[in-house]
């Protein structure tokens, strides 16, 4: 999602390919197999989270990269065992739940006391929280870019070419916030087919100036990084990166769509107590603030900030950051449950018109 | 007497001609069985899920589907339309290409096979990229143009249907030359002589002696680059920047976002039909025993 290149057939071929590197027969009670989107972001998770959290609890975890949620439906429709646990948005784990392909979690063993609200469900245990941000070239605009969703949609106080993701998540969102929907009113206003129409028009009108639609968190940081073009949707920690190999990126929390992504189980993993154990492990505030480092995904756990876990400077660069957070929409995941698929289906007439 | 011998001769033919018979068919059994298990059998597997709704059961809403959304029709015209512009630039380039290394000394032909070759033994992920970092707006190309002065704004080459066009091209352009090469090479060059001796000019003798016996090339050639165009996914999806959604593309993101296969299944149907519909026609209009007869 964040950092793979989606290409999905290749990813499932190559996923497909990866699972047969696990040898299922001879995996050991200790043992625990995690996938996560690869990239940047599960090289932060392998350092901060996975490796040090499977010492501490004194077991093995072996890693891979997988393609989404339609991954984890592939293997369990098909009775294979590839994996234990899988690193998902909100959303994946919520519409795989809704499918039955999830374990439900234990939280009488995971400790979600201190996590901020609505940062895990049934399915999902929220680790790590991240912004679909309107990102603009400082080159074109210097420090005046789009800081607002109406700036990233108004062509010509802010003339350039555009870039908007290939799927419909957090885009209707935004085209709403531009119309001048307020914050608290987004998804009422979205719970209609009228109001999802009237969020593709504002898209629309503003088409010919889209360049190019984006597929993965890769492809929108190239498209920054080579100044393909002057703004696009995205988000937040992709841009960091890439600001630090020297892109021309800026960004605005005032257009932040706050998300957050966690862990899940799939139904009938083998190991799936330990598993339920590991997710426990962590959730702990030490490993989310060392994750931080390599990322700017904040943490979902509040006792990171409460303990004083991460300098302050480096708090201040994320998401979640109170004085970030309260310009901010946050994702509805239950919205997507209900209207995704037709969303969906209009995004793509939309981008085919 | 004659007459028995004649019989018995017949007989033993007969025999022999019957064992050859089976003998052929046992040396193409592997390969029906492998068509059969490998083709087939996935192929109504596909047919049969098609019909599969989310919920498990017997439905057509996933062709349905397809007949509300005015998103599934473009995405199919985009499809025909993008290996059709793909075919006829293979062909434009391809064929005199092809005809050059025809008719130049085999090891000189040899030499240039090599440069059709290389990029085709190369990745396609490859090529494609490499195709964005010349193209883009501030790509090779553009840079160069640019401070040379010989243009004033970047062009637009990527993130469109030239771009993906341009991909496309160079990835299927030595699937129409390596058929149509291996065509000309075979056409007797004492044919197009002797329409010259017999007075045609060299545009005479092309048009009604070489071109007619390198049809059966040039529409093998034609046909492997429609078919491998209708299925193609990475390149543009890289180059086409959204804007160019074929089926393969269509596919694979309704798997993720039905979570059944059935959903993608009928588009699957659906391009496997009208793909088969077409070259039927196709047949029918440029009719190949014709050509088959002249050649």
């Amino acid at each position: 999602m964040r950092s793979l290149l989606k290409f999905k057939t290749a990813a499932i071929v190559a996923a497909a390919v990866g699972f047969a590197g696990f040898s299922t027969a001879s995996m050991a009670e200790d043992t625990l197999r995690i996938v996560s989107w690869g990239g940047a972001y599960q090289k932060g998770q392998s350092v901060g989270i996975f490796q040090p959290a499977a010492k501490a609890m004194g077991i093995t975890v072996k890693e891979d990269t997988y393609g989404g949620i339609s991954d984890v439906k592939l293997m369990v429709k098909s009775g294979a065992d590839k994996f234990d646990i899988f690193s998902s948005g909100a959303g994946g784990c919520a519409s795989g739940g809704a499918e039955g392909i999830l374990e439900k979690l234990d939280y009488s063993v995971i400790d979600v006391s201190n996590h901020l609200p609505g940062m895990y469900s049934d399915y999902c245990a929220g680790a790590d929280i991240f912004s679909v941000v309107a990102a603009w070239n400082t080159e074109t605009y210097g420090d005046n870019g789009p800081r607002t969703w109406a700036d990233f949609f108004d062509v010509e106080k802010f003339p350039g070419t555009r870039a908007m993701r290939a799927k419909v998540d957090a885009q209707l969102e935004a085209a709403l916030l531009a119309d001048g929907v307020p914050m608290e009113d987004i998804y009422q206003v979205l719970d209609s087919e009228e109001g999802i129409d009237r969020a593709l028009d504002k898209i629309r009108s503003i088409k010919p100036h889209i360049a190019v639609w984006w597929t993965s968190g890769a492809q929108h940081a190239q498209l920054m990084k080579d100044g393909e073009v002057d703004m696009t949707t995205g988000w937040n920690g992709r841009f960091d990166v890439a600001k630090l190999d020297g892109a021309q990126v800026s960004y605005d929390w005032k257009t932040g769509i706050m998300d957050w992504e966690g862990y899940g189980i799939p139904k009938g993993a083998k190991n799936k107590d330990l598993a339920m154990k590991y997710i426990a492990e962590m959730m702990k505030p030490e490993y989310m603030a060392e994750f931080a480092k390599y990322i700017t995904y904040g943490p979902t756990n509040k006792k990171v900030y409460e303990l004083n876990l991460m300098e302050e400077s480096r708090a201040l660069e994320m998401p979640s950051h109170p004085d970030n957070a309260k310009h901010q929409l946050t994702l509805r995941t239950a919205w997507y449950a209900k209207w995704r698929t037709i969303a969906a289906e209009k995004y793509t007439e939309m981008m085919t018109e | 007497m004659a007459v028995l011998d004649q019989n018995l001769n017949q007989a033993a033919l007969t025999q022999l001609a019957q064992r050859e018979h089976y003998t052929f068919f046992g040396l193409t059994l592997p390969y029906l069985v492998l068509v059969g298990a490998m083709i087939i059998i996935p192929i109504g597997w596909l047919f049969f899920l098609s019909f599969i709704g989310r919920d498990g059961s017997f439905s057509f809403e996933n062709y349905e589907r397809m007949i509300n959304s005015k998103a599934y029709i473009r995405i199919f015209l985009t499809t025909f339309k993008i290996s059709i512009l793909t075919t006829f630039f293979c062909a434009l380039l391809g064929y005199p290409l092809a005809y050059f290394m025809s008719q130049i000394s085999r090891k000189w032909a040899n030499i240039c096979m090599i440069g059709v070759l290389i990029p085709f033994w190369t990745s396609l992920l490859v090529r494609t990229y490499a195709w964005l970092v010349l193209l883009q707006k501030k790509g090779l190309v553009n840079s160069v143009a640019v401070d040379l002065g010989l243009i004033s704004e970047p062009i637009k080459f990527v993130h469109n249907t030239s771009g993906t066009l341009i991909g496309m091209v160079h990835i299927m352009l030595p699937f129409l030359i390596l058929p149509l090469y291996a065509n000309m090479r075979a056409i007797d060059p004492h044919c197009v002589k002797a329409a010259s001796s017999l007075g045609a000019t060299p545009t005479r003798a092309f048009w009604t002696v070489f071109f007619p016996l390198s049809i059966p090339g040039l529409l093998a050639g034609l046909l492997i680059v429609f078919v491998l165009c209708l299925g193609f996914y990475v390149t543009p999806a890289v180059l086409g920047g959204g804007k160019v959604i074929m089926a393969a593309m269509k596919i694979s993101s309704n798997i993720e976002l039905y979570f059944s296969w059935g959903a993608a299944s009928a588009l699957g149907v659906v391009l496997l039909v009208v793909t088969m519909l077409i070259l039927f026609i196709a047949s029918k209009l440029v009719s190949l025993d014709q050509f088959g007869q002249r050649s």
